[in-house]
């Protein structure tokens, strides 16, 4: 059991960096931030589980997915729906000419609640829906993809057009999910408003718990053999399966986890910020979503969090002052750290926290791979030190 | 095709690339613990058998049965599991893992996915990978990443890999291209303990380390079988001379 317990926290390293992160954003921006820009953290911290999702899938696994958008946005809709609904009820929509069905569908002429809205009707069920609908999605495109043995950038560019054709989808099914505008005017989770302060700070806790929960579950997958094999099929793929494994199914499992903690990601993000729409499916924010986590570090479960904050943050900034600018200057960001530091803030404070006497002490008391030293005969290549935190 | 005593059998084997013949009706039997070398000049297609066992390519027409069981019909990761290990040209190992690390991955338990999230590394684990890195030379640097290893180191370190299945046959292509001369008498050595209970076909293009460790050689060219014997007999072979050896 206490191996199990060090293998999640990551060794004393980990855990103290996870500590660090726990307290700074359940103590620190509570504490700092009036309400408003909390409720902004707070939906930063929901792009966070998909930039986790994304260190697990690309910078351990080498698998690239550009349309991580499209399980966010599932996970989204599926508690929009739930939300929907119980805002929809026969007294408040007593004008429509069908009361008791949401108001777009009424706009649209439907007269009955579609068959797949009926299951939102129960939270067990919406939450089931949450976390299964998108896995099982994951898996169909996975399995399709992986045991063709498509990957590198053809999965890239799949996964993308896979993320634009459900937007485009969703835009145009309006009359059973929305279209263009969403799901939106969402009020109350079982009779609880959620629109009020309180209800945003206890849903920012939620929210926040559920995040550092992903990262310890996430922690755990890589410290585990399968984490290694991710490595080892990131590195040599050909190796790992004439080593008796089939890669196939190792893709496709992580493909569908981290479908599933962006299905988390989604869903917060509705209950938070009161409504889903298509333009967090597409193609845009599935493309965002891989910049944090390559700023963050895509090799840091961790980094992708902060990443996550910092690039929003400026984002809030900038697109406040020069909204047009934005873009270009995100664009700029993106080439400058996969050129200048591809391991992100992570990889920065990996070579300089070594400097820093109390920090390099915590780092060394777990050595990961002990170099050169003790290499006999042959000449040692001198490679720049490159082992991950 | 009848059952045999052989661990290898290929019979017919064919396989066509848009019409040119690779390998051209092969056949081949191994032995139990026999060291098979296979020479030949480039392009004679004995990489493409290995790759035909393997599964790595299929093949186009005929059977290779390992221990009387069809091959060509399995996928690559069933093939490994049925006790066939292959060793790449250029060392294939996981750069970023420790020596350790990639013996221990190598292990053949914890294969599925669930297997391999619960996998326990447990003595029986550890007291193999201590076995296997002796055997390889490399006990004292378990914790070394293995992009620091010398070029000869990664070479033992993937045949160790492959030990670490006790796979009951091991195919080599070209395990020594690159080693210093004193290397490559420790791989030698290091084939000849390896093949004590065990089959091995290696690819060899250095004729000093083939008479070495070879029982028996096979001259491939043009896809098909030029020669095959003892090491003298082969050498004093006309057409071996004409066409790969040289005067």
């Amino acid at each position: 059991m206490n191996e199990t317990l060090s293998k999640i926290l990551g060794g004393k390293q980990g855990a103290i960096g996870l500590a660090i992160l726990a307290a700074f954003i359940m103590i620190v921006l509570p504490l700092g931030l009036d309400p408003f820009r909390l409720g902004l953290i707070g939906k930063y911290l929901t792009y966070a589980f998909v930039a986790v999702s994304l260190v697990l899938l690309w910078g351990n696994g080498g698998i690239l997915s550009l349309g991580q958008g499209i399980f966010f946005g599932l996970g989204g809709y599926g508690m929009a729906m739930f939300l929907k609904l119980e805002a929809s009820d026969p007294v408040s929509t007593a004008i429509q000419s069908t009361p008791g069905i949401p108001d777009f569908m009424d706009w649209n002429q439907l007269t009955a609640l579609p068959w797949f809205w009926e299951p939102f009707k129960s939270l067990p069920l919406t939450i089931l829906a949450i976390l299964v609908v998108p896995t099982i999605f994951a898996f169909l495109i996975g399995y399709a993809m992986f045991k063709r043995r498509v990957g590198g950038v053809y999965f890239a560019i799949i996964t993308q057009a896979i993320a634009l054709i459900l937007s485009i989808l969703i835009v145009g099914q309006q009359g059973y999910t929305g279209g263009v505008n969403g799901i939106t005017d969402l009020k109350t989770l079982l009779g609880w408003d959620i629109r009020s302060d309180s209800a945003k700070y206890v849903l920012y806790y939620v929210n926040a718990g559920l995040l550092i929960a992903c990262i310890l579950l996430s922690r755990y997958v890589l410290s585990s053999k399968f984490g290694m094999l991710l490595l080892a099929m990131r590195d040599k793929e050909e190796r790992v399966r004439f080593s008796g494994y089939d890669v196939s199914n190792f893709k496709i499992f992580i493909f569908c986890l981290a479908a599933m903690i962006s299905a988390i990601g989604g869903a917060m993000f509705t209950l938070q910020v009161g409504f889903m729409s298509p333009t967090f499916i597409g193609i845009v924010p599935s493309i965002e979503m891989v910049i944090f986590a390559a700023v963050g570090g895509r090799m840091s479960l961790i980094g992708a969090v902060y990443g996550t904050l910092l690039v929003n943050f400026g984002k809030t900034m900038f697109s406040e002052t020069y909204p047009e600018l934005w873009l270009f200057l995100m664009g700029g960001l993106f080439i400058a750290v996969v050129m200048f530091f591809p391991n992100g803030i992570a990889g920065i404070y990996d070579k300089y926290a070594k400097k820093v006497p109390f920090l390099r002490k915590l780092s060394e008391e777990t050595p990961k791979a002990k170099k050169a030293e003790a290499i006999p005969a042959a000449p040692v290549e001198t490679k720049e030190a490159g082992v991950k935190a | 095709m009848s059952n045999t005593d052989f661990v290898l059998a290929v019979e017919d084997l064919t396989v066509s690339f848009d019409g040119f013949k690779a390998v051209d009706k092969l056949n081949m039997y191994i032995d139990k613990n026999e060291l098979r070398v296979v020479i030949g000049p480039n392009g004679a297609g004995k990489t493409t058998v290995l790759d035909l066992i393997c599964g790595k390519t299929k093949s186009t027409a005929g059977s290779i049965k390992f221990k009387n069981r069809e091959l060509t019909k399995l996928s690559e990761h069933e093939i490994v599991r049925a006790g066939v290990g292959r060793k790449f040209q250029t060392p294939s190992i996981y750069e970023n893992l420790s020596v350790y690390q990639n013996l221990e991955v190598s292990y053949p338990k914890g294969r599925g996915v669930f297997g391999s999230l619960f996998f326990k590394r447990s003595d029986e684990v550890m007291a193999q990978v201590y076995k296997i890195a002796k055997e390889i030379m490399m006990e004292d640097i378990l914790h070394t990443e293995a992009a620091l290893l010398s070029h000869g180191q990664k070479q033992w370190l993937e045949i160790g890999m492959l030990l670490m299945q006790e796979p009951e046959l091991l195919m080599l292509d070209e395990p020594v291209a690159g080693m210093s001369a004193k290397e490559r008498d420790q791989t030698a050595e290091l084939l000849n303990r390896i093949c004590q209970n065990r089959s091995v076909i290696v690819i060899e293009h250095d004729m000093e380390f083939v008479k070495k460790i070879a029982h028996k050689v096979t001259v491939l060219h043009q896809g098909k079988i030029l020669a095959e014997g003892a090491m003298d007999k082969v050498q004093a072979n006309e057409k071996v001379i004409e066409v790969y050896l040289g005067h």
